[in-house]
């Protein structure tokens, strides 16, 4: 049996110039721990100046898709494109912010240390410190509200602070694709919207957008784009498109409770 | 005392002292906070059959030899050890205890098995070394420093030891901020173009050195100690990173410099005629500055996510 | 020689001495797993350096009261109290303090190794003739033992392994899953703590077999080759006694028989090779099997994605994809599918999209936990169901080349 999809020539043409010209496209990411894939050939392009939210169950392969992409674990299978070439040559255009909890908080640092690991890039091994590079970091810190904590030991913070912070450090790095591994885990509200905030405001100038993010019922206020998936690639597009009923259906299968699709249901309707 | 007498005996082994304690202090800082510190006495373990096995090869007790066929042991006890957690799926404390004890194993059966009655090399020698015998017998006073002819025979020791402890500064100070970033946050580190996989392999490289090196002086019961002891002892009194270093090297050398002198004029105080072990001595007042620290250290406790656990 | 020894005939001591490190090996093993299993396989390394400096503070004081200096039991007790002073060491810096578990370990094994060290200078000097032979005790010397330390110590090892064994049930539980030891109403702090007593006796009786140094092999090895073998808490727990045993009955017996071969570094060697030959060759955790089933893993993902992209008409980017596929007669070298690779391209879209139905369907949801990319729907649905699906295919475009 003979079973294809025809392809035309032409959108074949389409899709591979949507690819050099996206700020990350991943091909074939297969990703597997142990005999079972977490991630299996998923393909994402993502769009230019969108602010793209991650979605999916507990261990549908969210976190793992970005660590493969960067380069943090090792996939089966797969590439990495950041604006049409590959990630090593592109590093300097990536800020990462990883989960909160993959660090030792009890580290023997101060708050505005943490930020100035962004500048590394800049400074190099040995180029000296100097005025701006500090005022650079501290302005950091005062866009997510965080400046008059500079001198406080990274112990010291709650969980929202410490995710503040390293939103900061993100920043610092002057990027243009933020990648977010769950920057809204386990903080406190006014964190959420302090975050949010800025993430927006990056993407208001120019700049990408990507966070692995839980909340389903955030998605449409917080996000413009999505992209769903479920060991594979369930949906990818803007929210109008790749973000309905079905696709949550089909990523989620019968898990959602009642109340979360109700919740849903009204973002949806509100949109 | 006169300068007649410290400078000849006691000057030198006290410098040696200093140098190996700060020289491993140095990296035990990092290995400390990356949950590495036993690497430091997995090295020391395997340095002995290194230098079995070089000697066996050259059939000589010479330097070189003997230092490469040392460092040569370290790097492959790492492999192993990073071999067997990943592939057996081993937790890191058994796959160490696993690869070191059979590796010091082996070296004492190829130390006993082999005719080495002809060279300064048994098993007890290389777990504490013989700091004491260091001695500067062309000096005669302090005016040797400026003296060329007394300098010639300086014990070969100390400068080895003062080189390698200028390598490990080096080390540190050139590379501060990407160890610095990999140790908090590897993660980040790897996604900024570090390399943290050969970061990580040169920090435990360079170890093996300072550990390689001071072996052969002080054996390797200070060597294990001043990895771990002054590192702890600082980080329990700062919550900075350089400081944290700068404290350790002072301890370090506190350690070395009063474990010295008590060791050598200790026991006379105590009415016993002749000294003890200087480099346990050195070891033991390592652990007493810790359990200070431990006790009244301003930063003793823990802080951030782990202080709930 | 080495057969005479095997079979304890080479005298009475040796074959205590041969016996002695046979039970101690069990009893270490077995005891050795818990640790194991609790992940604080070096804590033991801790205990056992900890041992030197109460070796030579008994020694002082049994001197300073008059006596010999080398009574064994003498000896013994103030190693197994110094060893549990650097227990308690380790447990208050790493509970009290932010140091954590490895740098106690480190601090402590150095620091009381250290001091020891500084006794053992201090026993040197204090009168000739007292030459205790304390220096046995860091790599363990059976030669030339006296009849009545083999015995004590062939005696203590047994006792050592029937405690071991005794307490096997709630050291188990303990291990496997401290939460739920806990609420079977077992006292899981008791436990550890008699976990820790075990292994401080195994390391205390095994001083002047195999040394301080590498008691910890015995602890650490057995149970780590034994893990190779089987996925069952109870059956690390018998096959660690075994390796265990065994390796210290050959080492002990190697080391009777041939002059020149210490026990404890023959029994850790003799060990490391079973531990080696595990690690190796184990059927389900070995590296050989693992590095084989890895590979192939590695190639059904190829060739699985390389199907799916012969099939929707993409592009292969990934070299070894189209290695693989043209290896198996599926494609050419330009990445173009051979009429064999079109059919299994085929088979496997549909599989893909028959999957996809089966994920958007919510009564197939225990199915769908299925997916993983690789596994043929056939062998998740039955027939009948397989049918169903197939109802709701999309009209395939029925592509026919020539």
């Amino acid at each position: 049996m003979g079973l294809e999809l025809a392809v035309s020539d032409g959108q074949a043409m389409d899709d591979h110039a949507a690819r050099m010209q996206s700020p990350l496209a991943i091909r074939g990411m297969t990703v597997s721990y142990g005999q079972k894939p977490a991630i299996f050939s998923v393909d994402m392009t993502v769009a230019p100046g969108a602010m793209t939210a991650i979605i999916g169950p507990n261990g549908a392969g969210k976190s793992t898709l970005l660590k493969a992409a960067l380069g943090i674990i090792a996939p089966l299978a797969g590439q990495t494109l950041v604006f049409g070439q590959p990630i090593r040559r592109q590093r300097h255009k990536i800020a990462y912010v990883p989960q909160r909890a993959s660090v030792d908080w009890d580290f023997p640092t101060r708050v505005l240390d943490v930020v100035m690991m962004g500048l590394f890039p800049q400074l190099g091994l040995l180029r000296r410190v100097r005025a701006p590079h500090r005022a650079k970091a501290l302005a950091c810190l005062a866009r997510v509200g965080m400046e008059s904590f500079a001198s406080r030991q990274i112990g010291q913070l709650s969980g929202g602070q410490q995710q503040r912070v390293f939103l900061a450090r993100a920043l610092a790095q002057e990027a243009q694709l933020y990648l977010l591994d769950e920057p809204f885990a386990g903080v406190d509200a006014a964190t959420e919207k302090a975050i949010i905030n800025v993430l927006k405001s990056l993407r208001d100038a120019g700049k990408t957008v990507v966070a692995v993010h839980h909340d389903l019922s955030t998605v449409s206020e917080y996000f413009d784009h999505v992209f769903m998936i479920n060991t594979r690639k369930i949906a990818e597009g803007p929210l109008a498109e790749a973000f309905t009923e079905r696709t949550l259906q089909e990523t989620y299968g019968g898990r959602l409770a009642g109340a979360q699709m109700d919740q849903i249901g009204r973002a949806l309707a509100a949109r | 005392m006169s300068g007649s007498e410290f400078v000849p005996l006691s000057l030198v082994p006290m410098l040696i002292g200093i140098c190996v304690a700060v020289a491993c202090a140095l990296p035990g800082n990092f290995l400390l906070l990356r949950r590495q510190a036993l690497i430091g006495d997995a090295i020391s373990h395997v340095v002995l059959p290194g230098i079995v096995v070089a000697f066996l090869i050259t059939g000589a007790a010479t330097t070189w030899p003997m230092l490469l066929g040392a460092a040569a042991a370290a790097v492959v006890a790492v492999m192993a050890i990073e071999a067997i957690r990943r592939l057996g799926r081993i937790e890191p404390g058994a796959a160490m205890g696993v690869v070191f004890t059979a590796m010091f194993a082996a070296g004492v059966l190829l130390l006993e098995q082999s005719d080495t009655s002809n060279v300064h090399l048994d098993v007890e020698h290389a777990l504490y070394g013989n700091l004491e015998s260091l001695i500067w017998l062309d000096a005669t006073g302090w005016h040797s420093l400026a003296d060329p002819a007394a300098l010639a025979h300086l014990p070969v020791e100390l400068p080895r030891m003062a080189l390698t402890l200028l390598a490990e500064a080096l080390f540190v100070a050139l590379l501060w901020r990407p160890l610095k970033i990999s140790t908090f946050d590897e993660r980040f580190a790897r996604t900024i173009g570090i390399a943290t996989g050969p970061l990580g392999l040169a920090l435990v490289v360079v170890s093996a050195i300072a550990a390689v090196a001071a072996f052969d002086a002080v054996g390797s019961i200070i060597v294990i100690a001043m990895f771990i002891c002054p590192p702890a002892t600082a980080r329990l009194i700062t919550n900075d990173l350089g400081h944290q270093v700068v404290w350790s090297v002072g301890f370090a050398a506190l350690a070395a410099v009063l474990g010295y002198v008590l060791a050598g004029y200790g026991p006379l105080w105590l009415g016993y005629h002749s000294s003890v072990s200087a480099a346990g001595m050195i070891a033991t007042v390592s652990g007493a500055m810790l359990a200070l620290a431990a006790v009244f250290g301003r930063h003793r406790h823990r802080t951030g996510d782990g202080a709930a656990l | 020689m080495i057969r005479d020894a095997l079979l304890f005939q080479l005298g009475y001591n040796a074959t205590l001495v041969t016996l002695g490190a046979m039970l101690l090996g069990m009893a270490a093993g077995v005891g050795g797993t818990f640790l194991f299993l609790r992940k604080r396989a070096l804590v033991s390394d801790a205990i056992s350096h900890a041992t030197l400096p109460g070796v030579g503070l008994a020694f002082m004081v049994m001197v300073a009261f008059g006596g010999d200096g080398r009574n064994l039991i003498g000896l013994l007790g103030g190693a197994a109290v110094s060893a549990a002073l650097g227990l308690l060491g380790v447990a208050w810096l790493a509970s009290r303090t932010r140091l954590a578990e490895d740098a106690a370990i480190g601090a402590v094994l150095s620091v009381f190794f250290g001091f020891g060290v500084v006794l053992l200078t201090m026993i040197q000097t204090m009168s000739a003739g007292q030459q205790a032979g304390l220096e046995g005790f860091l790599l363990g010397s059976t030669a030339g033992m006296l009849r009545s330390d083999a015995m004590i110590i062939a005696g203590a090892a047994a006792l050592t392994l029937g405690l071991v064994l005794a307490l096997r049930r709630p050291l188990t539980l303990a291990a496997f899953d401290p939460g739920f030891a806990a609420s079977t109403g077992l006292n899981v702090a008791r436990t550890d703590l008699a976990m820790m007593g075990l292994v401080l006796a195994v390391t205390v009786v095994g001083l002047k077999i195999v040394g301080l140094i590498l008691i910890v092999a015995l602890l650490i090895i057995p149970p780590v080759t034994a893990r190779f073998w089987t996925e069952r808490t109870d059956h690390v727990v018998v096959l660690s006694g075994v390796f265990g045993g065994g390796a210290a009955y050959l080492g002990a017996a190697f080391s009777a028989a041939l002059p020149d071969l210490p026990t404890g570094p023959i029994i850790v060697l003799v060990g490391f090779a079973i531990f080696a030959v595990s690690l190796l060759l184990a059927p389900q955790r070995g590296v050989l099997s693992a590095v084989l089933r890895h590979r192939m893993f590695q190639r059904r993902v190829h060739l699985r994605q390389g199907l799916l992209a012969l099939a929707q008409g993409q592009p292969i980017y990934e070299p070894l994809t189209l290695r693989l596929l043209r290896r198996e007669g599926l494609a050419l070298p330009d990445g173009v599918a051979t009429p064999a690779g079109r059919a299994r391209a085929g088979k496997a879209l549909l599989d893909e999209t028959r999957w996809q139905l089966v994920r958007q369907d919510p009564s197939f949801e225990a199915a769908a936990a299925h997916y993983d990319g690789l596994t043929p729907i056939e062998t998740v649905l039955t027939v009948d169901q397989l049918d169903e699906i197939d109802q709701r295919l999309p009209q395939p475009h029925e592509v026919s080349r020539p």
